[in-house]
């Protein structure tokens, strides 16, 4: 189970720079443990800490004010590059919950539906706006029940899910149990035809 | 008559197992690659559940990513890297999954390996832990990368909720000069469009260019697609792709050959498909290619200038070019040509087969690396290393002072020994040129392979065109 998320409120972390990839968000050579321990101290670690594992005061992860924050509002392209899911993981380990960003890399959008992290995409402009009123303190809410997105209780935009999306985050349903619990019967009806069409796909098994 | 259609929709299209929204369906999953490093958490949720693999034989697993490119007969030196790959056997062993071992001669990247074993088939769709995973749509497979848990939920499941992509044709028109190869197509388009600009596109690459490039080429050209952005890319399949398959241990035989090319035939976008967007590329247009930046899609021409951030309007990008600038140790307004490596990388699963290491040994025979330069060879599968000792590329690099390594991801990822130092320069045949890709503080700069090889040999970023001529 991913931690359910229904209400959510904090100040919000801005990091603006485009394209941020996920190499920079989980740096590689982290990618080498096999379980999901500790991946909130591999966020971001090249940008956090400097060669001697000293933390930069200057990078907004380390900002004293901000260590409960639960949004981030990112640049473009965030989350470009690698499909390494320790990107996400790492981001909902430190505490993230929401990122609004004008767009994010299709796996990692993917990857985030997975684990609870709820993705929000705002035109360039207002990303912007809100940017600013990230820096100032202003508190973000998410409302998972009424669709809400609101910045200092002035609403930004309605939440774009569907009921079962909803209710995916609230519960911290994961795909795979949905999955299994839903749609065996239809795999197997598909298997079945899709096996009469490539049977060479199925020649060994 | 039904709607003509697009290579990507009859390959999603005989996917759906049903729709879910107007956009997302659960799509059948037909193949399954894996590695060491993407799935040790997914087989944790699978023995979690109990749930067990839903078809063994539509997997296929190897150790690419974190192992060593020496030293094979000594067991791994890194104690993460040997837990994580021994964690790969014992998860494949305990579900039954295919395996290829560390010292099988087929070992190698999953993207090098998977089309070589004939695992990789046109018409199919095809899941891996791993963005580039959109190589494979060189065959006409519906290939694209997830993450670790949809790994776990291709394994049990042999189905994943995915989003309907739209299309986007990316012709290459006219004709390549000599000494410009895919890999420099390549990043000619991600510098059109930029690194996200084909996120939420299926690309496929049309016209007479990419019907005349080998399979490897082509793989090359679909290998970077995700650095536009793009998760799925791909090439109609034809008598190239046919030829290239046939025989290979794991395709159809006998009968089961000719039932499959005949459909695979069917397989071509209708002549009156309708692409979302079009892209067009002049070949002839089409210089040697090197990144300069952070990003691939920091891209010029090798004759031209590193950009100056000065001149651009945008805030954000200004402010990106600037740090990408003084992460690379660069300045702006300079001829990027004669910058100085300190290493050179020739290989990864955009330019490790046997072509392109044909391609760069063109360049280095009867050449030798520059003195402070350290130049490595690390071939994409065993396979490859195999077919280019038999043809002695071997000699070439080794007499040349390259190192020529076992098969493996190596400097294209840094997770093994082979990565470089703080401020060190790289010119290298990989797809990546993110900070610290290659080793923290490492910087990357991108080409081809005879561009690398140009690079080893003069000790600087060298006109590969220059290079051909003076010799
Ligand atoms: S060679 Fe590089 S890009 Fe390719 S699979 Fe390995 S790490 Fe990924």
């Amino acid at each position: 189970m991913s931690e359910p998320l229904v209400h959510v409120a904090s100040q919000a972390i801005s990091l603006p720079d485009p394209n941020v990839d996920t190499d920079i968000i989980f740096p590689a050579r982290f990618l080498l443990k096999i379980d999901r321990d500790g991946m909130a101290d591999c966020l971001f670690h090249d940008r956090r800490f400097d060669a001697d594992g000293v933390e930069r005061k200057d990078f907004p992860f380390n900002k004293a004010d901000r260590q409960a924050a639960k949004f981030l509002v990112a640049g473009p392209g965030f989350g470009c590059g690698s499909s390494r899911e320790q990107a996400v993981w790492a981001l909902t380990d430190w505490g993230i919950r929401v990122v609004i960003a004008p767009d994010f890399g299709d796996i990692f959008s993917g990857n985030a539906a997975k684990n609870g992290l709820l993705l929000i995409r705002l035109d360039k402009e207002r990303v912007a706006e809100l940017a600013i009123k990230a820096e100032r303190g202003a508190i973000f809410s998410a409302d998972i029940p009424g669709r809400s997105f609101t910045v200092d209780n002035e609403e930004i935009c309605r939440l774009d899910m569907n009921d079962e999306a909803a209710e995916a985050f609230m519960e911290g349903w994961e795909e795979i149990d949905i999955i299994l619990n839903r749609e065996r019967e239809h795999v197997a009806a598909f298997e079945a035809v899709h096996r009469t069409r490539q049977p060479w796909l199925f020649a060994e098994s | 008559m039904s709607k003509p259609r697009t290579l990507y929709e009859k390959l999603w299209d005989s996917h759906v197992v049903r729709y879910l929204t107007d956009e997302t369906a659960l799509l059948y999953v037909d193949r399954h690659l894996l590695h060491e490093v993407s799935t040790p958490q997914s087989f944790v949720a699978l023995d979690k559940r109990g749930c067990g693999v839903h078809r063994p034989a539509a997997n296929l697993a190897v150790p690419d990513h974190a192992i060593p490119t020496r030293h094979r007969d000594q067991p791994i030196a890194d104690p993460q890297a040997r837990a994580q790959t021994a964690r790969l056997v014992e998860n494949v062993e305990r579900y039954g999954i295919p395996f290829i071992p560390l010292n099988d001669i087929r070992q190698g990247i999953v993207h090098v390996m998977g089309p070589e074993q004939g695992f990789t088939l046109p018409g199919t769709t095809l899941a891996c832990g791993d963005s580039h995973t959109s190589t494979h749509g060189a065959f006409g497979t519906l290939a694209f990368g997830v993450g670790a848990s949809e790994c776990g939920i291709v394994m049990a499941a042999q189905a994943l909720v995915q989003r309907k992509a739209r299309t986007m044709a990316v012709r290459i028109e006219g004709t390549l000069s000599p000494g410009v190869s895919a890999k420099d197509v390549a990043l000619a388009f991600i510098a059109k469009v930029g690194i996200n600009g084909a996120a939420g596109y299926a690309i496929e690459y049309l016209g007479p260019v990419v019907r005349g490039f080998s399979m490897e080429a082509r793989m090359t050209l679909c290998n970077m697609a995700i650095e536009a952005g793009a998760r799925v890319a791909l090439v109609a399949p034809d008598d190239i792709t046919f030829d290239w398959l046939k025989g290979r241990p794991m395709v159809p035989k006998g009968d089961l050959w000719d039932q499959a090319v005949s459909y695979w035939r069917s397989l071509p976008s209708d002549e009156a498909a309708v692409f979302d967007r079009e892209v067009t590329l002049d070949a002839g247009g089409i210089a040697p290619h090197v990144t300069w930046g952070t990003s691939p899609e920091d891209t010029i021409a090798i004759d031209g200038m590193v950009p100056d951030p000065e001149t651009i309007e945008d805030e954000q990008r200004r402010a990106r070019l600037s740090r990408a600038l003084d992460y690379m140790g660069l300045l702006p307004g300079r001829p990027i040509a004669g910058t100085p490596v300190d290493m050179v990388f020739i290989g990864s699963c955009t330019n490790g087969r046997l072509v392109d290491l044909e391609a760069a040994a063109e360049i280095v025979k009867g050449r030798k690396v520059a003195p402070h330069v350290q130049a490595l060879v690390v071939p994409g599968s065993g396979l490859v290393k195999q077919a280019a000792e038999e043809k002695g590329l071997d000699r070439i690099f080794i007499d040349a002072g390259f190192e020529w390594r076992e098969a493996g991801c190596s400097m294209c990822v840094a997770m093994n020994d082979d990565r470089l130092k703080p401020g060190q320069r790289c010119a290298s045949t990989s797809n990546r040129n993110f900070e610290g890709r290659q080793g923290r503080g490492g910087r990357t700069h991108l080409l081809s392979p005879a561009m690398a090889a140009a690079a080893a040999i003069t000790g600087t970023i060298t006109d590969i065109r220059k290079l051909e001529v003076r010799s």
